[in-house]
């Protein structure tokens, strides 16, 4: 026991200790209470203004029998399915194009990371502005080439809203892809692809025989990254439809938002918000399990 | 064909054709904002003019919005919040990477666990216990609820990003100094903190563009307009209903957009360095 205790009293224990605790209060504060503060007005009905009562699920059983809020678990799945894959496939190729040698490559790769960097609330606000009902420059440009013979009608359907949002999060979470890809492209040793060249590889069997099986463990990494980013994501839906037309791009966060402060009804609020940790939850188990396999 | 033809098509093809398309989709939306906000209305507005090119280059839209609207206070409070929550989750992380690199005591892999999950946790799955958590401090409408929160989020960042960092710094160095006398504390500042200044830049950088760029918090923490960072105050602020002013609202996304985008281009090889390597080495 002595010896136990000993253990935490070591003067580099004590060190230790000294600078971690201020991250670790801040952390306990700002995230695990908060966290329990959640799980309790989830299991309670309160309304802003009101304190509300323990209620048990019902919020989430209420939540589950809600179509509503169905569609919205619906719309997150293909919202975050679809913008990875794409955001996966784009940013392999585009990896692939940066690990080439060509001048001006420095500058190139600085300028695809802009949609990353720059505040996504106000590069969102442009795309807003692209996708505009009466003013939009894609429908200017695609009328004007005789791409199209109607307008299309960005923002105000089902179906083309849906459409927006994933292009509009493929453009932003593109460049994060496409330069982890790029560095781990730039740790494959050059011998190995020569040692394919002599065999006569091609382009693309190359890339498939010897860079993908390298690649696996960022890929990986990236992919669950970038899915609880997604599932949890907020501005780029909040600021292009509102979650609209007729709740089609919908999805947790924004929901969440809408019920807890804009209806007032926080309890079902933040249990719309908790249905997010499940998902968080086995990125981590997933991403953990990779990472010490590697 | 020739062999030098073959190899100068295949360069078009597979190199250049492809490139510029993706350059196009990344810039275009840049292009735009700056186009709309040195047009004036009556040429933003006008559908038989060439849209892609300014006839009439004015400043109209800068000055309606400084002169309108509340936009220095904006610029203010995000440059305040982002530099007080990047110094302070600077500090922090050095502090827990550095013990979490090189010191061994009980708990320390729980922690380190503990700051990795935190790094994963969404900020939209705590803005509603939060924002009750702001209101029983009494911070709420006021600038210091995003100082006082931001740091939860990019700690985690800056610890994972600097153990990578000072775990690269050979362990002799210090312990040399160590052994000269030199205290722990004092080894850390005068020996690691130096050697790991790359990484140091970057988590700092990388941390301002976070705060500059957050959006939930700053949402739901406050509504004052005098309170507000550029990225929340420009789309709630400068659209009044269902009006939309998009001359204003692109010269603000502008103005927003570039001191970021400034920043990193003068730290652009810290930055790409950075990234990639954080992107592999953070999970360590």
């Amino acid at each position: 026991m002595r010896a136990w205790i000993r253990r935490f009293l070591k003067p580099e224990a004590l060190t230790g200790y000294a600078l971690i605790s201020p991250a670790l209060f801040l952390m306990l504060v700002l995230l695990a209470y908060p966290f329990c503060l959640a799980v309790a007005i989830s299991l309670s009905d309160r309304v802003l203004g009101e304190p509300g009562r323990f209620i048990g699920i019902w919020n989430f059983i209420g939540l589950l029998q809600d179509p509503y809020f169905r569609q919205t678990v619906q719309n997150s799945f293909i919202y975050t399915t679809s913008t990875v894959s794409l955001k996966l496939l784009l940013g392999l190729a585009l990896g692939v194009l940066l690990n080439q040698e060509f001048r001006g490559r420095h500058v190139v790769r600085g300028l695809i990371l802009l949609p990353w960097i720059v505040p996504t609330s106000l590069s969102v606000l442009t795309w807003l502005w692209m996708f505009d009902s009466l003013f939009s420059v894609f429908n200017y440009l695609l009328l004007g080439m005789g791409v199209i013979s109607k307008k299309i009608p960005w923002l105000g359907d089902p179906f083309w809203a849906m459409v927006s949002v994933i292009i509009v999060n493929t453009w932003r979470g593109l460049p994060f892809f496409a330069v982890s890809i790029l560095a781990g492209l730039m740790t494959i040793p050059r011998e190995l692809y020569e040692a394919a060249e002599i065999d006569g590889a091609w382009a693309l069997p190359k890339f498939w025989h010897v860079s993908l099986p390298l690649l696996q463990p960022i890929i990986a990494v990236v992919v669950l990254f970038s899915t609880i980013w997604t599932f949890a994501d907020f501005q780029i839906v909040y600021i292009l439809t509102h979650g609209g037309p007729i709740n089609a791009t919908q999805i947790f966060s924004t929901m969440a938002y809408d019920v807890a402060l804009v209806a007032g009804r926080i309890g079902e609020g933040a249990a719309i918000s908790l249905f997010l940790f499940p998902i968080l939850l086995v990125v981590i188990i997933l991403l953990l399990g990779y990472l010490r396999r590697e | 064909m020739k062999p030098k033809r073959i190899r100068i098509l295949k360069r078009i093809f597979g190199l250049y054709l492809p490139l510029a398309a993706f350059l196009f989709f990344a810039l275009f939306p840049f292009y735009w904002m700056t186009m709309s906000s040195f047009k004036s209305n009556p040429e933003l507005y006008n559908l038989r003019a060439n849209r892609l090119w300014i006839q009439k280059p004015t400043l109209e839209q800068f000055k309606l919005l400084f002169k309108k609207t509340a936009i220095l206070h904006w610029l203010r409070n995000s440059f305040l919040v982002s530099f007080c929550t990047a110094l302070i989750s600077l500090t922090l992380g050095i502090m827990a990477g550095y013990a979490l690199a090189r010191l061994k005591f009980p708990g320390a892999k729980g922690f380190g666990l503990a700051t990795f999950i935190t790094y994963l946790v969404p900020t939209t799955l705590l803005f509603i216990p939060l924002a009750r958590v702001v209101q029983a401090f009494r911070l709420q409408n006021t600038i210091w609820s995003l100082i006082v929160t931001y740091p939860t989020f990019l700690i985690p960042f800056c610890t994972w990003m600097l153990i990578a960092y000072f775990k690269s710094i050979p362990k002799a160095m210090e312990e040399c100094a160590m052994i000269d006398g030199c205290g722990r504390i004092r080894a850390l500042i005068q020996i690691v903190l130096p050697m790991s200044i790359p990484g140091i830049v970057f988590s700092g950088m990388f941390s301002f563009t976070l705060s500059w760029n957050e959006f939930v918090y700053a949402l739901t923490f406050i509504s004052s307009t005098y309170q507000k960072t550029m990225s929340v105050a420009v789309p709630t602020e400068l659209i009044r209903g269902d009006a939309y002013f998009w001359g204003e609202l692109m010269a603000a996304s502008l103005i927003g957009s570039v001191p970021v985008a400034l920043f990193y281009s003068f730290f652009m090889d810290y930055f790409v360095s950075g990234l990639t390597a954080g992107a592999l080495k953070g999970g360590g």
